[in-house]
């Protein structure tokens, strides 16, 4: 894991010190609100439904026990006891007093954390696999690419304004786990025919009012300039991204207005400039960097095999756990879906009790999901059941990954201030609905979103579900046929929307829908592309 | 009737102007007439009430109802964590949500 030097360190205790100062400047008086909003949201503290909400940044969703163990003691002595893992691999703490900030924020900082980067126009933190490093698929693991964008982006002066925010992700696998496709940039780690590293850029993605999937401007820049390369997207966007309309400033809408050629020729006549200029970090960064992601000292000749005579064992491990690079070891989810419960949320002993198991069993490791669950990445196969007998003891052991309990939901109505509907509600009755059939059902990613701004990534659910404000009352859309995986697109919305229940009641008729008509080992996913929307609306309406 | 609400400027608490003061309780709030404006524009100056802002709502049996949903759940609290809410005891007091 990347470990701070004193440069990061000293930025960081920085920042809360002055962050302390502006806390305590608008206590007193001495600034408005309206002079401090954009200070704290520079700090992720927001101002929502209920109280302040403070949005912890987990840089590309890796976490040490030690850091993981602090996010459960803030949850405590902070907030009420619980925290909310997010669809940007971040978490959320929704009760904080403005009081409290520059402790938490120092509390933090001890352990090489902070929030910033998780608001306002900037490049926010980035986004990568959950399975970086342990993946037996990737090319290389993308994580020191992520760091280096981290690094890159924090405070520079040119891009702290941008037209929005921007959002990045980094993967290395052809199997797309963070939703690259659907960011303002996202990068493919790749290898050529001649063995040499490059990234492969997708500019334009994104999800929100205006949904659409980023083209690949650039299917290899070498390795060694994909900051350079990253700096031309970012400086055209910058240059001519729609700073009058706030619905039209993502990059997106610039790439789609201009036309994928035009901004990559835009792209690529600013590279040539900036190549000039030698702003690419030495090639030692990286390697300082690479350094730190290093392999944990996996034991050699570990056995491979795996006693499955539990059935329930056995049942989550199927689920829940995925092949690693290393024989013997394990990458294995904690599903934080219980049946009937709130996607995404963990109380401070859970949270505390995860780290822990992280130091027992993983290396000191956990990763954040964008789907709102925890992966300890690095299990030895040998100690899985033990593993698996505390999370069971402790209600995180639910066998549910990718199925339909594992439902991605934003806080919606309950919690954001943005929202139109709540999402939470709707997640819950779903699950204890449809998780007895789940295993039937097999492989069926459900998003949820309160508002149109899709944080739940309905767009891209194989089932989604928009919240939307009917003259103060709430109505849920359904859409199908969405993904953020490689094969990436966009649901279609079925027709007219539901209340509560009735929404409910129409993703159950979408899921006979597929059973009646599944073919072979067809996912939910493939019926509906195979078949089309006609049979499903037949159902839901007719 | 038109009514005030806004957050306590230290912890964020959502609060209801009661003619005197800010109550965490929408039962105590009062209707403001015409005098919103005047009313936020001293209060917020004076740092007691922070992000504040007028709304409709009813008063009926069941005490001052606001007339948007998501006032009542600033009102009540998350619907899904009742333990949280004003009225943890009370396991309908969500229904008055919705």
């Amino acid at each position: 894991m990347y470990k701070y030097d004193t440069y990061d360190q000293a930025m960081v205790d920085a920042r809360v010190e002055e962050f302390r100062d502006q806390v305590r400047r608008r206590l007193e008086g001495h600034i408005t609100e309206d002079q401090f909003k954009p200070l704290r949201l520079m700090n992720g503290l927001y101002l929502q439904l209920h109280a302040y909400m403070l949005r912890v940044a987990i840089p590309y969703g890796t976490l040490s026990s030690a850091q993981m163990r602090m996010l459960g003691d803030i949850a405590d002595k902070y907030d009420r006891g619980y925290g909310h893992f997010t669809t940007r691999q971040n978490i959320q703490y929704n009760w904080i007093k403005l009081e409290d900030a520059g402790d938490i924020l120092a509390d933090l900082a001890s352990v090489e954390m902070h929030a910033i980067q998780t608001s306002g126009n900037c490049i926010r933190n980035t986004t990568s696999d959950q399975y970086a490093g342990a993946a037996a698929d990737e090319v290389v693991d993308p994580r020191p690419y992520a760091e280096l964008i981290r690094q890159w982006s924090t405070f520079h002066p040119e891009f702290s304004f941008l037209p929005r925010k921007f959002k990045m992700a980094v993967i290395a696998s052809d199997i797309d786990r963070a939703a690259m496709k659907l960011h303002d940039i996202g990068i493919q780690i790749v290898r050529n025919d001649a063995g040499e590293i490059g990234a492969a850029f997708y500019v334009g993605g994104g999800m929100g009012r205006t949904p659409m999937i980023a083209p690949c401007i650039n299917p290899f820049v070498p390795i060694d300039q994909f900051i350079t390369y990253s700096e031309a997207c970012l400086r055209v966007y910058n240059r001519y991204g729609r700073r009058d309309n706030k619905y039209k400033a993502r990059i997106k809408i610039l790439v789609h207005e201009l036309g994928k050629d035009e901004y990559t020729r835009q792209v690529e006549e600013e590279f040539a400039h900036l190549l000039s200029q030698n702003i690419e970090p030495p090639l030692a960064e990286l390697e300082r960097i690479k350094a730190m992601f290093a392999d944990p000292p996996f034991e050699a000749g570990a056995p491979d095999e795996l006693d499955r005579s539990d059935p329930d064992f056995a049942l989550w491990v199927d689920n829940n756990c995925v092949t690693h690079k290393q024989p013997g070891y394990i990458a294995a989810t904690i599903s934080l879906k219980p049946v009937g419960g709130i996607p995404g949320d963990a109380s401070g002993e859970q949270i505390r009790l995860m780290a822990d198991l992280a130091r027992q069993y993983s290396f000191d490791e956990l990763r954040v999901t964008h789907a709102q669950n925890i992966v300890l990445p690095h299990v030895k196969k040998a100690d899985l059941y033990a593993l698996w007998q505390v999370l069971e003891a402790n209600g995180l052991g639910t066998p549910n990954l990718d199925l339909v309990g594992d439902i991605i939901a934003c806080p919606g109505l309950d919690y954001c201030s943005l929202a139109n509907a709540r999402s939470i509600p709707v997640a819950q009755k779903i699950s204890q609905r449809l998780s007895g059939k789940a295993q039937e059902i097999g492989e069926l990613k459900l998003k949820i979103s309160g508002c149109i701004n899709a944080c739940g990534h309905h767009h891209a659910g194989h089932i989604g579900i928009l919240g939307v404000d009917r003259k103060g009352v709430e109505n849920y859309q359904l859409l199908l046929g969405g993904s953020e995986a490689a094969d990436t697109s966009l649901g279609q919305i079925t027709g007219p929307g539901f209340d509560e229940d009735g929404i409910v009641d129409a993703v159950e008729k979408a899921t006979q829908v597929y059973l009646a008509n599944k073919e072979g080992g067809e996912r939910f996913l493939d019926t509906y592309r195979r078949i089309g929307m006609a049979p499903f609306k037949e159902a839901i309406y007719g | 009737m038109k009514i005030l609400t806004g957050n306590d400027l230290k912890t964020g608490a959502v609060t209801w102007w009661d003619g005197v003061q800010w109550s965490l309780h929408v039962e105590d709030a009062v209707d403001v007439g015409e005098h919103a404006d005047t009313i936020l524009a001293r209060e917020m100056a004076a740092r007691r009430v922070n992000a504040a802002y007028a709304i409709e709502a009813v008063k009926d049996e069941q005490g001052v109802r606001p007339a948007h949903i998501k006032d009542r759940i600033r009102a009540f609290g998350p619907t899904v964590r009742p333990d949280l809410t004003l009225k943890p005891a009370d396991p309908t007091a969500g229904d008055w949500v919705i």
